[in-house]
């Protein structure tokens, strides 16, 4: 059955997005590495972390895509568990630094010596050991996601109150990390990473190490969500977002399946967040702001919802506009932003693949595979043919 | 501590006595001047002289010579009031305050005085302060009295008890006095009679007048005194949950005025409008706008600018509003999660076009002085603009039932918050009143703008501050009940202003967040939810 | 009332009020096991409440509800009733739009509902023969990759049919399967449900007429939330009381 299932999940559109990814896990360091510099091909150091940077993002907007653009569940808190991932990794690395530290105290980081910690907390013991921080990437997302999904969707808590309510849990974690008794760094967070698994971080065959991860990462993030929404629980999921009191009439429980979504999608961001750490070599409570939580959905909404390449395509283009932006015109950042909100919401509902659909007509009976291979699905709630507010 | 009464009393005497006429005001200066030469028993003279001209201007004078700060010109003989400064001393004339330019310090001689004399200028003084016609004087000396607790001062002050018509005057003396009583080595009994008298106070202040004299007080007090302590403590508890009680109904016309319009927008519409913090923020904008043109317009209407900045703030925001809504919002009906990003977008442009037009900087906003200070009631003290702020808000509320209940508009606002197709079957434009509505949420977020203008930094981030929290009221109370956002708001300012104390302003914080969060999953559409069949569409 | 084993479905003295509006007003309603019974009435009788408290949307305030004689359905939610075998079509067909037809009753299609099984569930030929068989049922074999969001009203009805056979239920609540049909489908519907009820149970809510005389069945005539009559249609629609409440001279 497992093998049907990977079957299933590398249809030909898919297997072509996992062929991309794979090539610019080698490419893009042996263009940095292996290629000279003055070489037209060569690839600057400072453009690696910077791409790597953004697969995390694209590696987030996938996993948000997966419960909004599959599940129509809008979470406005997945930034929380990105940043949770994050912070694990960034909890692994600060014990790495070990006694190299400004203050040079063998177990304590730097930060806990300065506000006169005597013993380390206790949820930083096992850090230091590799498996188990990066197990802890995995599972604190999860288990986060898993008990506010739980409660959240058994009470079917549903539409813009669940939306809000994902808002106020990141915001309540921002006020929570922000605090420095909380034992993660507060206000400056966890920074001055040296090494990880060993290696220096800061070393040109790290970061493109990272690099390679990040693209890898994303293929088999890719993986395995074609593999489950191509499966028949990647249908209930749709039919939850489109009428999820019809599949509770059909025997479905779809508290159980919005719940799998949103903790597959949580150790997703996890996972992005802590590939993110390294690369960026600072992880802060800035992370958990709510707004970045909505940035991440509009890559999504940019690129094409209820499609596996739309939330990368998304999120590459977004930020590598508000790279090109914020360095060229700071002031000019905010107004593309807001306005591609509102252009994309008014005009582009289905985002680029949307476009790129429309160039191509669909042909008669691919509708089906097409469907199930992840394109976007026909009924966006636009065509509902009521167009009545919730109330 | 000298030098602030003097300033203070300077002050006092500046604002109050600045027109003296002109006769007066050489006699005091030749009495002055007689402080100069002669023996320390013409010094003395001198200050009985002044003492009963019963003159406000006199302590600051006596405290001058007292800290040694009184000269004698020497050109002329002119006794004035000199201060270090940059080069040589810095002169004052000691009657009207005039700056009368600095000197080297050979220019000038100062006027010598011993302990007796400086103990008579301090009786001298606490007699024209404590004894002085003048409320606010009295009050003052009478609590420099209590934080000095100088036992010389126990004649006087006995003598001023007796003279005191002013309770409140009265109490703060009673209590220096008794402060002074447990300084001094009185008998036993008599101190426990001041203890008594400290205890029957029962305020904070007196609180603490205790617990400076319990590690001092002999053995046999100390029981006495931790039990006034307890009972003052029992019963500041109580006022203390009053207070608490008072900062959350504070906070809650706060979070009811920003909550207010999203609630409307919200229930009748069904939209969720990110940008309704930015609304806010434009609200307060506007204020300050207002502000600079009465100022360059009309100075002398300063004092109302905010009786213009409301409708301005109301009539601008709505426009907004109105705009958004015909512009944007119309093409989402029905697509609430899109509302939601499309307004969110919105609200980047409005902040970032803040941000260009007026920079980044928070703008201050004059407080007009009627919302300025604080006031004390009891033991309960509060600030004049939260006030009004509850005020207004109360205002806003009952002026928007007033809309909802008794306007055509309101009524067909009410029609189609219940049944959509039914209203618009009926011949209600929904359009017409979908985008009256927006602009009516829209303004009262405007006309918060101006409240909160007076309360927080005016930034370009000023709404965003806020959106969170009101979206919790607004979600907390349910939707589609303004008394539901008002019980929201209630609720969730008191229960963070009763958690403060013992979790923090942030834990605070955070225990509302999960608390609603919980909430919301056990009643998913809030307190006030609407039942039926309709909901469940 | 009579003893509730050996019923299908069992409903005693059921009320439920939502904001002082009787919806439901001590309504006693039994069907057999094999039975059809055709339930008719005004509107704003209550009909589909009663669908709604059989299939746990809307909780009774007071009366019971027991499925097979011995389940209490007020206690169980609309996923538990679905899985016990009480299958649903409602008055709007509500058909998932952005699936195909066939997918729609592989969703329907009566399997194991966990995520792990969902997961892991791939189509064996023997599911394949069933969808089959259901879609020639219903006459959707020639459209079956095509969206359902393409399907006309009545084919849509159709297939909310075909669901409801896909889910292999021991009850069906059917609510007016035949509005928007033209003459000749109501007639197929008609002789689809007979077949249907020979081995199952079915509640057919319906408004036409010409329809309930086509079922031939037992007919209960609600109003105001409660029974008015029962008996055949003809008996039914002799009674004075309901002519005067419902039919109309």
């Amino acid at each position: 059955m497992l093998t049907q299932l990977l079957f299933r999940a590398l249809d030909k559109k898919a297997i072509w997005l996992v062929f991309a990814l794979v090539f610019i896990a080698i490419a893009i360091p042996v263009a940095n590495l292996a290629i000279p510099e003055g070489n037209p091909l060569h690839l600057p150091n400072y453009m690696v972390p910077l791409l790597g940077k953004y697969l995390n993002y694209a590696l987030l907007a996938l996993a948000l895509d997966l419960v909004w653009g599959y599940c129509g569940i809008l979470s406005l808190g997945h930034a929380a568990f990105f940043a949770l991932g994050a912070y694990a990794m960034g909890m692994y690395l600060m014990r790495q630094i070990g006694a190299r530290g400004v203050y040079a105290n063998p177990v304590l980081p730097d930060f806990m010596v300065f506000l006169n910690y005597k013993d380390l907390p206790w949820f930083w013991n096992g850090f230091d050991l590799w498996w188990f921080a990066f197990l802890m990437v995995l599972f604190v997302p999860g288990l986060l996601a898993f008990a506010f999904g739980w409660f959240a969707f058994r009470s079917r808590v549903t539409g813009v109150y669940l939306s809000i309510i994902t808002q106020a849990m990141t915001y309540a974690l921002l006020l929570a990390f922000f605090r420095n008794d909380l034992g993660l760094g507060g206000n400056n967070g966890l920074t001055d990473f040296k090494d990880i698994l060993g290696f220096n971080v800061q070393a040109a065959t790290t970061r493109a190490g990272l690099f390679a991860a990040s693209a890898l990462a994303l293929a088999l993030a890719v993986i395995i969500c074609s593999a489950i929404v191509n499966s028949k629980l990647g249908k209930v999921m749709v039919a939850v977002r489109d009428a999820e009191s019809r599949t509770r009439f059909l025997g479905w429980r779809p508290e159980n399946v919005k719940l799998f979504a949103f903790v597959v999608s949580a150790v997703l961001a996890g996972i992005a967040g802590a590939l993110y750490t390294p690369q960026v070599g600072i992880i802060n409570p800035g992370e958990f702001d709510p707004a970045n939580s909505i940035e991440a959905v509009i890559w999504v909404a940019v690129g094409g919802r209820g499609t596996l390449i739309g939330p990368i395509i998304g999120a590459v283009l977004v930020n590598a506009g508000k790279s090109i932006f914020t360095g060229a015109f700071p002031d000019f950042w905010l107004y593309c932003l807001g306005g591609l909100f509102i252009f994309v919401t008014l005009f582009m509902p289905k985002g680029i693949v949307g476009l790129f659909q429309k160039l191509r007509p669909r042909k008669g009976k691919e509708a089906s595979s097409a469907a199930e291979a992840g394109e976007d699905p026909s009924t966006l709630p636009q065509s509902k043919p009521v167009p009545e507010p919730a109330e | 501590m000298a030098t602030r009464i003097l300033t203070l009393i300077a002050f006092l005497f500046a604002v109050a006595f600045a027109p003296l006429p002109a006769l007066a005001q050489d006699d005091l200066a030749a009495e002055i001047n007689a402080l100069g030469p002669g023996s320390f028993a013409d010094r003395t003279k001198a200050i009985d002289v002044l003492v009963a001209t019963g003159d406000e201007r006199v302590p600051p004078v006596l405290q001058a010579l007292s800290d040694g700060n009184l000269y004698i010109r020497r050109s002329d003989g002119k006794v004035v009031i000199a201060t270090k400064a940059a080069v040589g001393l810095q002169l004052t004339d000691p009657v009207d305050g005039a700056d009368l330019g600095a000197l080297p310090a050979s220019e000038l001689e100062k006027i010598k005085t011993n302990n007796g004399l400086r103990g008579r200028i301090r009786t001298a003084i606490g007699k024209l302060t404590l004894l002085s016609p003048d409320q606010p004087v009295r009050l003052a000396a009478a609590q420099s009295v209590l934080k000095n607790a100088d036992p010389a001062m126990l004649e006087l002050l006995d003598q001023a008890i007796a003279a005191e018509t002013d309770p409140g005057i009265k109490s703060t003396m009673e209590l220096a006095r008794s402060v002074i009583v447990l300084k001094t080595d009185a008998s036993v009994d008599d101190k426990r009679a001041a203890i008594d008298l400290v205890v029957a106070q029962n305020n904070r202040a007196a609180q603490t007048v205790l617990r400076n004299t319990l590690d001092t007080a002999p053995d046999e007090l100390k029981p006495t005194i931790a039990a006034g302590i307890d009972s003052i403590g029992r019963t500041l508890a109580v006022w203390d949950v009053g207070q608490n009680l008072l900062y959350g109904i504070s906070l809650s016309s706060v979070l009811l005025l920003a909550a207010i319009g999203l609630a409307i927008t919200f229930g009748v519409m069904g939209v969720i409008n990110m940008a309704h913090g930015e609304m806010v923020m434009l609200g307060a904008y506007t204020t300050y706008v207002t502000q600079l043109v009465i100022q360059s317009v009309a100075p002398g209407l300063m004092e109302y600018s905010l009786a213009f900045a409301v409708p301005a703030a109301f009539l601008i925001t709505a426009l907004i509003g109105i705009g958004i809504e015909r512009g944007i919002i119309r093409w989402l009906y029905g697509r609430p999660l899109e509302t939601l990003l499309a307004t969110w977008g919105l609200s980047l442009v409005l902040q970032q076009l803040v941000r260009t037009i007026f920079g980044p900087t928070n703008k201050l906003v004059q407080p007009p002085t009627w919302m300025s200070g604080t006031f004390e009631l009891w033991n309960l003290s509060f600030t004049w603009n939260r006030l009004w702020i509850i005020v207004f808000a109360i205002a806003v509320f009952i002026a928007l039932q007033i809309i909802l209940n008794r306007t055509p508009l309101g009524l067909q606002m009410r029609a189609v918050t219940q049944n959509r197709r039914m209203a618009s079957a009926m011949g209600i434009r929904t359009p017409f009143v979908d985008a009256m509505t927006f602009g009516l949420g829209s303004g009262i977020a405007g006309m918060a703008g101006v409240a909160l203008s007076q309360i927080d930094n005016v930034s370009p981030n000023l709404g965003q501050g806020y959106i969170i929290d009101s979206f919790m009221v607004v979600v907390f109370g349910g939707v589609g009940n303004l008394w539901g956002t008002l019980i929201g708001a209630l609720s969730l300012g008191v229960a963070n202003k009763f958690l403060e104390p013992y979790a923090g302003a942030v834990l605070a914080k955070i225990a509302i967040l999960i608390l609603i969060i919980l909430f919301i999953q056990r009643r998913p559409r809030g307190l006030f939810a609407l039942k039926g069949r309709a909901v469940e569409s | 009332m009579t003893d509730k084993s050996g019923t299908m479905l069992y409903l005693n003295g059921v009320s439920v009020s939502f904001d002082g509006f009787k919806a439901l007003n001590h309504l006693s309603i039994i069907v057999h096991p094999g039975e059809m019974l055709a339930i008719i009435g005004p509107n704003g009788a209550g009909k589909t409440t009663m669908m709604d408290i059989i299939t746990g949307k809307t909780r009774p305030d007071d009366g019971e509800v027991y499925f097979d004689g011995r389940t209490d359905l007020t206690k169980l939610d609309e996923a538990q009733i679905a899985n016990l075998g009480i299958g649903r079509k409602f008055q709007k067909p509500t058909v998932f739009e952005s699936h195909t037809i066939w997918d729609n009753l592989v969703l329907a299609l009566k399997k194991p509902r966990s995520v792990l099984a969902a997961l892991l569930y791939a189509e064996s030929a023997e599911d394949k023969a069933r969808i089959e068989e259901i879609l020639e049922t219903v006459r959707l074999t020639a459209r079956k990759d095509e969206l359902a969001a393409d399907l006309s009203h009545g084919q849509k009805q159709w297939l909310e049919i075909g669901m409801l056979l896909a889910q292999d239920p021991k009850l069906l609540l059917v609510d007016e399967p035949v509005a928007g049909m033209t003459d000749a489908e109501t007639v197929e519907t008609a002789k689809l449900l007979k077949d249907i009820a020979r081995t199952r149970s079915v509640v057919v809510v319906e408004h036409d007429m010409s329809f309930v005389r086509e079922l031939g069945t037992r007919v209960t005539c609600l109003a105001e939330g409660s029974v008015l009559a029962e008996g055949s249609l003809d008996q039914v629609s002799a009674n004075p009381i309901v002519i005067e409440r419902y039919l109309g001279r």
